[in-house]
């Protein structure tokens, strides 16, 4: 019985069904329940959070990044399993401690001030949420001042930083710099993304990674998360 | 007054205005005289063949081959102007030969049995005949023993084969084995051409040469004539 | 279930009707005065039974003058199918052409003498001998029957190849002018279940590549009900001249009721006039006689008005299918054809380069564009074919497959109706709502209907355009696909009844 029901939330990550309502990529699943419903059973049943993570929504992210990579997969169905996975995470993150595991961290996001561009930071939002962590998704257009009080207050592992715009790239820099005189830039990583974005912009300013796209910046964070946890 | 016609001649040869109704590339010059006009007008004021020949056909020829290869022209022009040469050469021909000059020599053409289309050999003949030779257009659909005949009663130096078709182009083989039959291969160059025939294909069946296209044919008879 | 094809909504035309209407007016005209010169005999005799006129030219050759009153043009329209099944081996694989509907089959063609090999030899920079490149090296080689074979077996795994034309004379040592119909066949039909057109070599053929046919359909009703093969024959010469042998193939093939192409091919420049109205009245006139002639023949029997006109270049007055205007001549006479109501075989994607490179691949995206825009039901679209159709490349049918698979997306039609409005409203109000405002999570019920087009297939890594290199690996792919051969009983029997194939086509016979 749990082992059905663990198996089933795997497979609904696969689908990529949060709730009963949604589709999925087979035909006829509407109205079973999804990855939601699924987890409240498993609550219910008292089946070990570990299990569920790794078994149930790990699992099934790790099917999704292989069928990703086969080309079966585009990056919707990714997004789907990830919110999905993100969606169950938001449920099991207070009861991680109580059951002896420790959180994968905190990420705050945001695209700086004077740009209004998100989609990008929206995925890696989602992706980061599929991937176990807490998201702090501070918006667009964000002022260099209250991303680093959020910085101060929530300590984040890594900040995350986005701009779309040739004119707005330069904030991001400005963000580094705030942090160094408020006495934060040790405690936290900075990763920067977006399209006008490269590698050497990115040392340039002071920054410790840099995603070419929502795949690699997960990558960054698991790589620069574990360093600052170890 | 002679070197003025013969300017003129070579001006409208460039034109490629034939007679006076032809508009040319320049249209102010509609209803003057053409190459026609201004040839009968030279051989009336006794100008000598020769003169019009080269100075006036013969260069105004040189100039249009120039302007095509810089791409200034294109074939209809020069076809205009090869047109314009051979009608002023059809009337210097009995000129010529009542002052006995010769001429750069007979060649005949045909598209061969089987085959109707023509619009090649049509252009080979008119720029072969523009370059001053006397052209006998067999036609198209010539039977083999047409040929063989034209060659022993006319004794023409060249002969140009034309077939479009791969399933005529072999008929261009028979012809050349019929004339080496009728001991008249010696006598004829043969030069083959057409959309479906190669160098590769004109060496197996012994033809003396291969056109890929209609300038190559005037290049290849006047190849002959400087003894190649 | 006939192949679906491309249904064009709304096709493209550059004509009014009043233009129509004055291009048809002229063809009647034309076929009046000046008429047509017919080097066929027997053309001539069906025609002055019907109500031509004839008259003997006295000189060298039989020739005959002809001309024909519009009432019977017009009569022939009449009888003319509005609908051709054209066949296929497998049955699946049908085409269903109507002359008033749009819908765009896409097949290839056409007799190539030259056969295009591929290499990729590697280049060193001379300036930094660390840096290589692969280059695409092209080399020309006669076409033989193998090659006839490995066409039509990669052209079967095509998907946008709807049906198939031979692609390349086989020019082997033991082909001969008396074999070659029954091999080409028979190379074609072994190789590919698609629907088989091609002309004749030899009239004398005939009656053994129908028998052909009949053997693998399952015999003569079998193959009326399925014709998996038909014929195209350019029995007009450019101006208006019926030739001899292509006239007497086109009135047996009428005989026997099998599909046929009436095809004219005239050059605006030479063999018709440089202006647009000028070759469309013309063409328009030859193509009109042609079906006229075929119904004369046999009542009902399927015809395409087929038209591959062409505008001369004009540095060496060769054919040039790289000219725009000889795309606004399909495009016309795809628009002819629909005002007569008769299926049209028209011509797109022949180039004018020599080999697979940015000039072909603009040249025939142009045309393969523009003209299946325009809705002609059987569009020879010269997959693999270069330099005027004179030379074919495998590798560049595998690359136009894939320029067709986006033609066909682009021209799939819009779905917009009062049902998809209220989904998209209640969608844009959705989203706007969140705090995301993305989209995305409803790209996936749509992600794998078929309203989602691919990137490009050959997309290369970026430092240098590997498109020909990737599209090479798909073509080696291809051939090493199992190939879906005529059975063996079948195979058999065709050996038996049908004299003059290469044993060494007799896959069954090989092992042994």
């Amino acid at each position: 019985m749990s082992e059905d029901i663990i198996g089933l939330i795997r497979e609904n990550v696969i689908q990529g069904r949060i709730t009963k309502d949604d589709e999925g990529m087979e035909e006829g699943m509407v109205g079973q329940p999804g990855v939601s419903e699924l987890l409240d059973s498993a609550l219910a049943a008292g089946l070990p959070i570990r299990d569920i993570i790794t078994k149930g929504l790990s699992g099934g992210m790790d099917v999704v990044g292989q069928k990703f990579e086969a080309g079966e997969y585009f990056i919707p169905d990714m997004l789907a399993s990830a919110e999905a996975v993100g969606a169950a995470m938001e449920v099991l993150q207070p009861r991680l401690a109580s059951s002896g595991i420790d959180s994968k961290g905190t990420i705050i996001v945001a695209t700086v001030k004077d740009d209004l561009h998100d989609i990008g930071k929206n995925i890696v939002s989602i992706l980061l949420r599929g991937a176990g962590y807490i998201v702090k998704d501070l918006g667009n257009n964000i002022d260099t001042q209250v991303i680093v009080d959020a910085v101060r207050k929530d300590k984040p592992q890594v900040l995350g930083l986005s701009a779309l715009l040739t004119s707005t790239m330069a904030r991001m820099g400005d963000v580094i710099q705030a942090l160094e005189e408020s006495g934060l830039r040790d405690q936290v990583k900075v990763i920067v993304g977006g399209a006008p974005v490269s590698e050497e912009f990115a040392r340039s300013i002071g920054a410790d990674g840099y995603g070419a796209d929502g795949f690699q910046a997960v990558a960054v964070v698991e790589t620069l998360a574990s360093g600052t946890q170890s | 007054m002679s070197k003025e016609i013969v300017a003129s001649i070579k001006e409208n040869v460039i034109q490629g205005r034939k007679t006076k109704d032809d508009i040319g590339i320049d249209d102010s010059l509609a209803g003057t005289p053409g190459v026609v006009e201004l040839t009968e007008q030279a051989v009336k004021g006794d100008v000598s063949p020769q003169m019009i020949i080269t100075e006036g056909l013969t260069a105004g020829m040189q100039v249009v081959g120039e302007k095509f290869s810089t791409k200034e022209y294109f074939i209809p022009d020069m076809l205009a102007s090869a047109e314009a040469v051979g009608a002023a050469m059809d009337i210097l021909k009995p000129v010529l030969e009542a002052a006995s000059v010769e001429s750069k020599g007979r060649f005949a053409i045909a598209t061969v049995k089987g085959d109707i289309h023509d619009i090649g050999k049509n252009i080979v003949a008119i720029l072969v005949k523009g370059a001053g030779y006397e052209v006998h257009d067999l036609g198209i659909d010539v039977p083999t023993e047409k040929v063989v005949e034209f060659v022993r009663d006319e004794k023409p130096q060249y002969l140009g084969l034309s077939a479009l078709l791969t399933t005529t182009m072999t008929e261009m083989g028979v012809v050349i084995t019929a004339l080496e039959e009728n001991k008249l291969r010696g006598g004829v160059k043969v030069l083959i051409g057409g959309a479906a025939v190669s160098q590769e294909f004109a060496k197996e069946i012994g033809a003396d040469a291969y056109c890929v296209d209609a300038f190559q044919a005037v290049k290849v008879l006047d190849g002959y004539q400087q003894g190649d | 279930m006939p192949r679906d094809g491309i249904l064009v909504d709304r096709p493209y035309e550059r004509l009014t009707r009043e233009q129509v209407e004055l291009i048809h007016r002229a063809s009647m005209q034309i076929l009046t005065d000046p008429g047509l010169i017919s080097f066929n005999k027997e053309a001539v005799d069906i025609l002055d039974g019907h109500g031509a006129k004839v008259e003997a030219i006295a000189g060298d050759h039989e020739i005959w003058h002809v001309t024909v009153p519009e009432q019977v043009v017009l009569k022939a329209l009449e009888t003319a199918p509005k609908s051709v099944k054209l066949g296929a081996r497998n049955p699946d694989n049908a085409l269903v052409m109507n002359g008033d509907e749009p819908r765009v089959y896409l097949i290839t063609g056409s007799e190539t003498n030259i056969w295009l090999d591929v290499d990729f030899p590697t280049y060193v920079n001379k300036a930094d001998p660390a840096r290589e490149i692969r280059v695409p090296e092209f080399k020309p080689r006669r076409g033989m029957i193998d090659d006839l074979c490995r066409s039509a077996h990669v052209c079967e795994h095509l998907e946008m190849v709807d049906g198939y034309i031979r692609t390349v004379n086989i020019q082997d040592r033991d082909i001969t002018e008396e074999n070659k119909d029954v091999n080409k066949f028979f190379a074609s039909l072994n190789n590919n279940t698609k629907h088989f057109m091609t002309g004749l070599t030899s009239l004398k053929q005939l009656d053994n590549v129908v028998r052909m046919a009949e053997l693998i359909a399952g015999g003569k009703k079998a193959l009326e009900d399925n014709p998996l093969i038909s014929f195209i024959t350019c029995l007009v010469k450019s101006p208006l001249q019926f030739v001899d042998d292509t006239t007497a193939t086109f009135i047996e093939v009428c005989r026997r009721g099998l599909p046929v192409a009436v095809s004219s091919s005239p050059q605006a420049g030479t063999s018709a006039p440089i202006k647009e109205a000028g070759i469309m009245a013309q063409i328009n006139a030859e193509v009109l006689a042609g079906i006229t002639l075929g119904q004369l023949v046999r009542p009902g029997t399927p015809v395409l008005y087929g038209s591959v006109p062409v505008r001369a270049r004009m540095d060496t007055l060769n054919d040039s299918y790289g000219a725009v205007e000889t795309s606004q001549y399909n495009v016309d006479c795809a628009q002819m054809a629909r005002f007569y109501g008769i299926a049209n075989y028209s011509t797109a994607g022949v180039c004018d380069s020599k080999v697979p490179g940015l000039q072909s691949s603009i040249e025939r995206l142009f045309s393969d564009i523009v003209v299946a825009m325009s809705g002609p039901q059987y569009l020879h679209c010269a997959f693999g074919l270069l330099d005027c159709n004179s030379v074919f490349c495998l590798l560049q049918a595998v690359i136009d497959d894939a320029h067709f698979k986006m033609i066909k997306s682009f021209l799939r039609q819009p779905r917009v109706d009062q049902a998809e409005i209220d989904t998209v409203l209640k969608q844009i109000r959705e989203v706007v709502a969140t705090p995301q405002k993305m989209y995305i999570s409803h790209i996936r019920p749509v992600l794998r209907s078929g309203e989602i087009s691919g990137v490009y297939p050959f997309e290369g890594t970026g430092d240098v355009d590997d498109a020909f290199e990737i599209a090479y690996s798909r073509m080696k792919e291809l051939l090493a696909t199992p190939v879906q051969h005529i059975d063996e009983r079948t195979t058999a029997r065709i050996f038996e009844e049908v004299p003059g194939i290469l044993p060494r086509l007799n896959v069954y016979e090989r092992g042994k």
